[in-house]
């Protein structure tokens, strides 16, 4: 088995603010679809959600705040997952509940140093 | 005489374990074999004594002052004493008189409690902590725990005996664990304390009441960490709520026969509502602080279950339970529970498509759990699989509820 990092990418600006209901709902979404990868035993690690303040450090000491308002897909979050290969892993992350708010899950295999 | 035969094991349940635990402290976890020698030689003295004389007027008193007296006549006679208690006696060889067994109920309890993160020791494997702890906390026989483990006494006798050597290799004191380490150690406690439950809880053996008793001595040393400041921690608190859950459906899960009876088959009215407002207040009690063990979860799973009803929000907090539960630590039986939990909750259809991904294809539950699945939906596939769980299952009991499954289903 090895490790893929789950980066889920969502464009903040077009992500719905609904009612406590609708957040609930979205909410059950996201721990159903993580406790069925928990279930098959191939969660390593939940990850977290990313706070949408940050400074990008760039060469020469240029600090932006962020990369939110330039790039139409922010990195909301992360999750590890443990698959037998590249394909499973994508195979995965499909049940994503992002993709219904037009946001997409990048797949990364995991290189241990 | 009569009153002799029915007082001796019931003290010797109560009674072994106290003096075993407070002369092992004395003598030191390297030499446990001779605290237990001298408390089974005090209860053999008392079977002989009380049966000719009769009982003794404070019978726990006379056991303790015997075991003091044992204890001493040992140190006096044993090279023992010349290397661990004289040093700290000053050579004085007069003094062993006035040598104290503490044998106040302060002390006991410290000793018990020492004892339990003794035996809970990391170095040594779980299946031996449990054994351990049956036998030096809560003072069952040798035949008792081989009962209780489905196995012989020599299987038994060779765990304890390997348990207790590694224990001295590893020069295990009888010590409460330091500030630093108290919470790792009382982790393994808890673990320990939760897999003893679940052994007289699940066990296949017949003896029921001696499955209740391990049940309930797995109970009282989770007590004994509530009654102390250091260890009374919220996931103590979850622990014993769970237990408390569990035990509440002792008389309602078992026939008369020892065989199981399944939660929708059991009558609610046997469900014993004390323990259940017990799990109740330790379950509130175990809300504080901001570490979420998975006793707490595992509490409130049980806590749902205490309503026998079905409604929605009784399956979608259970299923979301166990989303946490799983992702704390994975277990199959917590998977196979969570995909059921999401039948409920979420439709029958998509907890297929979950249960196909599970990939627990040699355990017998998890066909059976696809055969329940299936069941209404695909008759074919639900009798493929409970063919499937019939072949894996091992106990009689489980065959039999599958076979009533299959039979269920029909002909077409």
């Amino acid at each position: 088995m090895k490790e893929f990092l789950f980066v889920f990418r969502n464009d903040y600006q077009a992500v719905p603010k609904g009612s406590p209901e609708e957040m609930q709902a979205e909410t059950k979404k996201w721990m159903d679809w993580i406790g069925g990868i928990a279930a098959q035993n191939k969660l390593v690690d939940r990850g977290n959600r990313l706070g949408s303040e940050g400074n990008t450090v760039k060469p020469g000491n240029v600090i932006t705040d962020g990369p939110f308002m330039e790039i139409k897909e922010a990195i909301g979050g992360y999750t590890l997952v443990r698959a037998e290969s590249l394909e499973e892993a994508t195979e995965m992350a499909k049940g994503c509940p992002i993709f219904k708010n037009g946001g997409s899950v990048e797949v990364r295999a995991i290189n241990p140093m | 005489m009569e009153q002799t035969e029915e007082l001796i094991p019931h003290l010797f349940r109560t009674e072994y374990r106290k003096l075993t635990a407070v002369l092992t402290k004395i003598f030191g976890l390297e030499h446990i074999e001779i605290a237990e020698d001298i408390s089974s030689d005090t209860f053999l003295m008392a079977s002989e004594t009380w049966g000719i004389k009769g009982l003794p007027e404070n019978p726990v008193a006379w056991l303790y002052t015997v075991a003091k007296n044992k204890a001493k006549d040992y140190l006096k006679r044993n090279t023992l004493f010349d290397q661990k208690i004289t040093p700290h006696l000053q050579n004085n060889s007069s003094e062993i008189q006035e040598f104290e067994i503490d044998l106040s109920e302060q002390n006991i309890t410290d000793c018990q409690l020492q004892m339990m993160f003794a035996v809970c020791h990391p170095t040594i494997s779980s299946e031996a902590q449990i054994s351990l702890s049956l036998r030096v906390l809560c003072g069952f026989g040798i035949d008792e725990i081989a009962n209780a483990f489905l196995t012989n006494k020599e299987v038994i006798n060779k765990r304890l005996f390997r348990a207790k050597e590694k224990l001295r290799m590893e020069q295990v004191k009888i010590e409460f664990p330091s500030q630093g380490s108290i919470e790792g150690r009382l982790e393994m406690v808890l673990r320990t304390l939760y897999l003893l439950f679940n052994e007289g809880y699940y066990s296949a053996g017949k003896d029921v009441t001696l499955r209740k008793e391990v049940c309930l001595e797995a109970m009282r040393l989770t007590n004994l960490l509530l009654e102390n400041k250091t260890t009374n921690k919220p996931a103590v608190n979850a622990l014993i709520s769970l237990m408390c859950f569990h035990a509440s459906r002792f008389e309602a899960r078992v026939n008369v026969n020892g065989e199981t009876i399944l939660y929708q088959n059991q009558n609610e009215n046997l469900w014993n509502e004390e323990l259940i407002t017990q799990g109740e207040c330790f379950l509130n009690q175990a809300s504080v602080g901001d570490k979420l063990s998975k006793y707490h979860l595992e509490a409130g799973i049980a806590y749902w279950h205490t309503h026998k009803q079905d409604t929605a929000e009784k399956w979608e907090s259970i299923l979301q339970l166990y989303n946490k539960l799983l992702q704390l630590e994975y277990s199959p039986i917590a998977a196979l529970n969570r995909t059921y939990a999401l039948s409920k909750a979420n439709g029958k259809n998509e907890a297929i498509i979950e249960a196909e991904k599970l990939n627990l294809n040699d355990n017998h539950l998890y066909h059976a759990l696809l055969g329940n699945l299936y069941t209404g939906i695909d008759n074919s596939k639900a009798r493929f699989h409970f063919q499937n769980a019939l072949k894996l299952a091992k106990s009689k009991a489980d065959k039999t509820i599958i076979s009533k499954n299959i039979s269920d289903l029909g002909s077409d």
